[in-house]
């Protein structure tokens, strides 16, 4: 397994339970409990709802609209949620008052690590004596293949999370080469509930978008829309079959609204990577943004359109080649002591 | 070099018009993008979309200043001159072969949007002509003679005109190498004074004011002035047949960008050039045609998007012209397309792997949109 060297925000941010000692104490969560349900009830009437059926979508929505806040980071945002949520999961005391720890294996340092494993490794033996047995007794002895493709076992952080303590790389591949070994033996449907506290579903990408079916006009004519954004500049196209390869933009030729060879290679893109070049007419309109990201919003457009004319093996390689991606790019903030997002101001040394 | 078989035709020294050419069925199977047929005069719709070659020669003689500058690099890259026949061009041939005469000149205005081909079709058709052994008076660019003029003398002739020696001298320099034999012949009919000493007596070869007009730059504009005025009374009599072809007419009803010695600026009537050259273009005389070219690209204070004659040549100059006959030249046809490239092809001119393929040649139709210009600039760097 490579270890992850740069990983995103997002997971660096995720708080494992405190190593160190108890920061909130047990009495202080339950008020903030309490505290948060008096809360919730005042927003409630505050919104003029009821009290009784106000769910954590309706808290969400409130707060939103009551302090709104144009700053981009999601969780930078005001946040009202139940205590469980905010405040991380915290070991409790693992020692009585004689100072006689409850679990017997503390003294090891990672004793969930070490009784996770413990457990695991029951199930195994679990597993080969029931084989033997089977062998014993003749019957044949079955193998399903379970989910090969959909699933996934937890990554290293999500373990960590698991078991409230810091896992080493080390330690999460043993335990993975362990959970692996386990499947792989014929009688492990046994276990499978087990099994399946340790992975996650991955669905595949294209399972969440759906094609939309051919319209036809009129004349007979099968046609497609689709719609795409780049930057400030949003567009709509509508794919016509049956064509000569000719294109209008807001009612104007290609040839005169796109001036720069540049724009019309872009809007070329993805006819010519199907090899459709001269076989589809396009109507599209598009405002905002500029003459770039205009070209880059109709290609956007021109590409979702395209996907009901055409086998979903064309699709998935045109989702590859980047063609049906959202160009995530947008003009970054100016921030403030600075000249621009990232130019500082001339350095003078006095 | 492929051989024509045509005859070797100067048009500056001999005589009359045109040696016909034959198709030598011996030739290399060119394929069928090309025609050996070299005189316009032959040129038929079946010729449509064929490109034809025009020998070097011809070329220095008969445009001397004509080509567009595209054009003349690729004369220079490919060292021949192959000029497509296109429909526009094949109709105004066919109304010049089936003209009267006897009436009144008539005004053909070529039009279209940019880059579509309407100067070539302007030399094709003065092509023509100059081979039937017309008289040509080609301006190769009218907006030439309204803007980025350094000097500006005040004319002799008319107090209020404005002269421009420069310009003038140009174009009677050019003029001269493409109808030689015609200046020995036409004969003046008045006697003309330049300045206080020179003149030039009744019955002299127009020859004469041409260089009168080349030695004494001052009296250049003047010179032009005479010369088209001989050349527009006798015309009329019918010994010759006389072709005014104007390139970028709208120059001579716009603005101009030229401004006098006290910042005012110069409108298009106080220059002796256009003066004059509005005078050729009205359609007063007879025994020939006028064939004018609408141009965005040089032209002044008008916005890119305006090709229709209405907008390029304003309200006075389309009264002036009123009535003429609009021809309109659009983009390649599917056909024309595929002769060009198909001719870009077999000089070598596209070099790229990818264009020799089908799909390299759907690229660049779609990428060009079938505009002439814009495909040449296309394959360019290929």
């Amino acid at each position: 397994t490579l270890r992850q060297i740069c990983t995103t925000t997002a997971v660096q941010r995720k708080n494992v339970g405190a190593s160190g000692p108890e920061k909130y104490t047990e009495a202080f969560i339950k008020k903030q409990i309490e505290e948060f349900n008096l809360g919730k009830r005042h927003l409630a009437n505050m919104m003029g709802e009821d009290p009784e059926t106000f769910t954590q979508e309706d808290i969400d929505r409130a707060i939103a609209y009551l302090f709104p806040s144009g700053l981009f980071d999601k969780q930078a945002r005001p946040l009202m949620k139940h205590p469980t949520e905010v405040f991380p999961e915290q070991r409790k005391i693992q020692w009585g008052e004689d100072g006689r720890p409850f679990h017997f294996l503390f003294y090891t340092g990672k004793q969930s690590y070490y009784s996770l494993m413990h457990e695991t490794y029951e199930k195994l033996l679990n597993v080969q004596k029931h084989q033997d047995q089977l062998i014993d007794q003749d019957l044949p002895v079955q193998k399903e293949k379970g989910n090969l493709a959909g699933s996934r076992w937890l990554t290293k952080i999500e373990l960590e999370e698991m078991l409230l303590e810091k896992v080493s790389d080390d330690d999460y591949s043993r335990f993975i080469q362990l959970l692996q070994k386990l499947v792989s033996l014929p009688c492990a449907d046994i276990e499978e509930e087990y099994i399946q506290k340790f992975s996650k579903e991955v669905p595949l990408q294209l399972q969440k978008v759906v094609i939309e079916p051919l319209q036809y006009d009129e004349r007979g004519v099968a046609f497609s829309t689709g719609e795409g954004k780049r930057k400030t500049a949003r567009a709509t196209a509508v794919v016509y079959d049956n064509g000569t390869g000719k294109i209008t933009v807001n009612g104007i030729d290609i040839l005169h609204y796109f001036p720069v060879l540049q724009d019309r290679e872009q809007l070329l893109f993805p006819f010519q990577f199907l090899g459709r070049i001269g076989k589809h007419d396009m109507v599209c309109t598009v405002s905002g943004g500029g003459r770039s990201a205009q070209a880059g919003a109709i290609r956007l457009a021109s590409a979702k359109a395209l996907r009901s004319f055409v086998t979903e093996k064309e699709v998935e390689f045109m989702r590859q080649a980047g063609l049906l991606t959202v160009d995530p790019r947008v003009k970054e903030r100016k921030k403030p002591g600075q000249e621009g997002p990232r130019r500082k101001f001339t350095w003078k040394k006095r | 070099q492929l051989d024509r078989g045509c005859a070797l035709h100067t048009a500056a020294r001999d005589g009359l018009s045109s040696v016909s050419s034959q198709d030598i069925p011996a030739e290399r199977p060119r394929a069928v993008f090309h025609t050996s047929e070299s005189d316009p005069a032959k040129h038929t719709e079946q010729h449509e979309g064929r490109l034809y070659n025009i020998p070097l020669e011809e070329v220095k003689a008969v445009f001397p200043h004509g080509l567009p500058h595209g054009f003349q690099q690729q004369i220079q890259t490919f060292n021949e001159a192959r000029v497509m026949v296109r429909k526009p061009a094949l109709e105004l041939l066919t109304y010049l072969k089936s003209s009267n005469f006897a009436h009144p000149a008539v005004r053909y205005v070529i039009y279209g949007e940019r880059g579509t081909g309407k100067t070539m079709t302007l030399c094709h058709v003065v092509h023509y002509c100059s081979r039937q052994g017309w008289l040509v008076v080609h301006i190769p660019d009218a907006h030439l003679w309204v803007k980025n003029c350094k000097e500006l003398l005040q004319s002799s002739y008319n107090k209020e005109r404005l002269d421009q020696p420069l310009q003038a001298s140009v174009w009677l320099k050019n003029f001269k190498t493409s109808n030689e034999r015609f200046l020995q012949e036409i004969k003046t009919q008045k006697k003309y004074m330049w300045g206080k000493q020179e003149s030039t007596e009744e019955g002299r070869p127009l020859r004469e004011v041409v260089e009168q007009g080349l030695a004494r730059v001052r009296s250049a504009s003047d010179a032009v002035g005479v010369v088209l005025r001989e050349i527009k009374q006798q015309s009329h009599r019918g010994s010759f047949r006389l072709l005014v072809a104007v390139d970028g007419v709208n120059a001579l009803w716009g603005r101009t960008t030229l401004r006098k010695e006290d910042k005012s600026p110069v409108s298009p009537e106080e220059l002796t050039l256009v003066h004059n050259l509005r005078k050729m273009v009205m359609n007063d005389w007879s025994g020939g045609a006028i064939v004018t070219t609408l141009s965005q690209t040089g032209s002044l204070f008008k916005p890119s998007s305006a090709y229709t004659p209405q907008e390029l040549l304003g309200r006075e100059g389309f009264d002036a012209l009123d009535p003429f006959v609009p021809i309109p030249v659009s983009n390649y046809s599917p056909r024309e397309f595929e002769s060009c490239y198909g001719y870009y092809l077999e000089r070598r001119w596209l070099q790229h792997e990818k264009a020799h393929t089908e799909d390299g040649k759907a690229e660049l139709q779609f990428l060009s949109g079938s505009n002439p210009r814009q495909l040449d600039r296309l394959a360019g760097p290929l």
